[in-house]
């Protein structure tokens, strides 16, 4: 009898996860799988029969150019959007935790570009960007400066991609610190009041460190998203100009639907699972996991 | 002190308010005429310059879909985490785990194979198929299973009903708030999915929106034009916000709750 149950248990919640599990199959776990795989042979238009080359792919790519220009573009991207972002967060979350007229407004403002798609986004910072007829330009040259073509330039073009996700992110993280901020004891800084601290020291002392966990998750996602998000790329730059402004994903897509380089691609994609998997070591080691999954 | 604070604050505010409010100037801007007099005509142009009406529907058809087919794998998989013993349990929980830690966008080589071996590519179905289980989701969902009080699935086992009826008389009406939640975040996700429609259509029939104005935007490439594109970025933006406004606090909490995602 008890047997039976328990085989009837197992049977039930099998079937239960079988929908989940064969669609996590398909397209997580086979897909990961048939990348390793893929990256070790040659596969490209010129090649009918994908041929074994073991780590050639690799080795072809720590030497390609391109390869090494998204790869440091990405760096430099991870590096520019991550801080700002969150630290900005926390800034205008601290803004926004006081009682005066337009609180409401004000976190809406900060907080609409999170729920615009990026490719709206995209669009509406081109139109700020572009040249001739976009705002930046047009008051550029009200104010009597030369006109200033910032995506078209490989100096400007990454940096203004940046300032676009910062403005877009930062409210994302404000409203966890939001949360966090509320969840301060406050006589853990009343006391701080009265022992003399100033409001720095306060701020330093007593509330920084209090919001270490939301800092550490926000790194996290804001460094996920900063390899996994490339819609404006295609929209604003095509990873131009010069790959001035090209990044990993971006360079994955192009090598898969324009180059046709399925080698490459695969390789690339396997170099950005392993990254993924590194942050998500790092979240697991670092953060505290109980404040999230509990 | 606190005023300096507060003028800050606003000059921040509209700063980031300033983006939105310079396409909606360039979208009702009259471009034929000097100055600036107000018109609808762009969004007329836009509308009937590309097929938006197909767009909306694709899109709306794909996020319906993509959220039924998840509700109810999550549902059955969050229960079966949440309240039932079986072999390999954690490992099977640590499998789902993986697709947190590796989001689809990364696999759209392998993916795009996948559609392409399966003989679907350019179908509503390619489109929604990699998103119906979320990790995200389940995760989410099985927290709120395990803090429902077991004693009610006992009492509901005593009256005969069987696992399904249980879930869906004892747990689904006490997980509401988190399906709405978890709603919100799978609409609003995929209602801005770009990458993959874009790469794995190739018709108007299956296009959503966000797709459907990047090829829009991309024929009509010149100055003369940026009134008809800003009212185009409206037209994907506009239901978004007008749900962000209505559902604000909703909107937020799912939002932070989407931070495992």
């Amino acid at each position: 009898m008890r047997r039976s149950n328990v085989v009837r248990e197992n049977l039930t919640a099998w079937i239960f996860l079988l929908p989940s599990l064969i669609f996590l199959v398909m397209f997580t776990l086979y897909p990961i799988l048939s990348t390793f795989i893929s990256s070790f042979y040659k596969s490209d238009l010129s090649t009918i029969e994908p041929i074994f080359i073991g780590f050639d792919n690799y080795a072809i790519m720590m030497k390609d150019e391109v390869f090494r220009k998204a790869f440091i573009n990405n760096i430099w991207f991870t590096i520019g959007t991550v801080p700002t972002s969150v630290l900005l967060g926390l800034l205008l979350a601290i803004l926004v935790n006081r009682t005066f007229v337009g609180k409401v407004m004000s976190r809406v403002f900060f907080f609409y570009p999170v729920v615009i798609p990026m490719v709206a986004v995209s669009f509406i910072w081109l139109f700020f960007y572009t040249p001739d007829y976009g705002m930046i330009n047009s008051i550029l040259k009200l104010i009597g400066f030369e006109e200033l073509n910032l995506l078209g330039n490989s100096g400007t073009a990454l940096l203004s991609i940046i300032i676009m996700v910062i403005w877009k992110e930062a409210g994302f993280f404000m409203i966890f610190y939001l949360a966090a901020l509320q969840n301060i004891p406050k006589d853990l800084i009343e006391a701080a009041r009265i022992d003399g601290a100033s409001k720095w020291r306060q701020f330093r002392s007593v509330i920084f460190p209090l919001l270490m966990p939301t800092t550490l998750f926000s790194i996290i996602i804001a460094t996920t998203n900063a390899f996994k998000t490339v819609d404006q790329l295609v929209v604003m730059t095509q990873g131009g100009p010069n790959n001035a402004s090209n990044l990993l994903l971006y360079y994955i897509y192009e090598n898969t639907f324009r180059f046709m380089d399925y080698g490459r691609a695969a390789t690339v994609t396997v170099i950005v699972l392993m990254i993924m998997v590194s942050i998500a070591a790092i979240q697991f080691f670092a953060a505290d996991k109980k404040i999230h999954y509990s | 002190m606190n005023r300096l604070i507060s003028i800050s604050t606003y000059i921040l505010a509209l700063l980031w308010a300033l983006p939105f409010l310079g396409i909606v100037f360039m979208a009702f801007k009259d471009s034929s005429e000097q100055g600036y007099s107000l018109t609808f005509r762009n969004f007329i142009d836009a509308w009937n310059a590309a097929p938006f009406g197909q767009y909306y529907l694709n899109t709306i058809i794909i996020v319906i879909a993509i959220l039924s087919v998840q509700l109810i794998t999550i549902t059955l998989a969050a229960y079966a985490f949440a309240r039932m013993n079986f072999i390999a349990k954690g490992f099977t929980f640590m499998l789902i785990l993986i697709q947190i830690m590796i989001p689809s966008d990364v696999l759209i080589y392998p993916n795009s194979n996948t559609i392409a071996q399966l003989g679907i590519y350019d179908t509503k179905l390619a489109t929604t198929i990699p998103y119906f289980i979320s990790a995200f989701g389940i995760f989410l969902l099985r927290q709120t299973f395990k803090g429902i009080p077991y004693e009610l699935e006992e009492a509901a086992k005593m009256e005969g009903c069987s696992r399904l009826q249980i879930i869906r008389n004892v747990y689904i009406p006490l997980a509401k708030p988190t399906y709405l939640a978890f709603g919100l975040i799978s609409v609003s996700t995929q209602w801005s999915n770009f990458l993959w429609p874009l790469i794995i259509t190739d018709s108007d029939e299956n296009r959503p929106l966000t797709v459907g104005l990047s090829m829009f935007a991309k024929a009509s490439d010149s100055g003369a034009q940026w009134g008809i594109v800003c009212a185009g970025t409206l037209f994907i933006i506009f239901p978004l916000l007008l749900a962000f406004l209505l559902f604000q606090k909703q909107f937020v909490s799912s939002f932070m709750q989407s931070g495992i995602k």
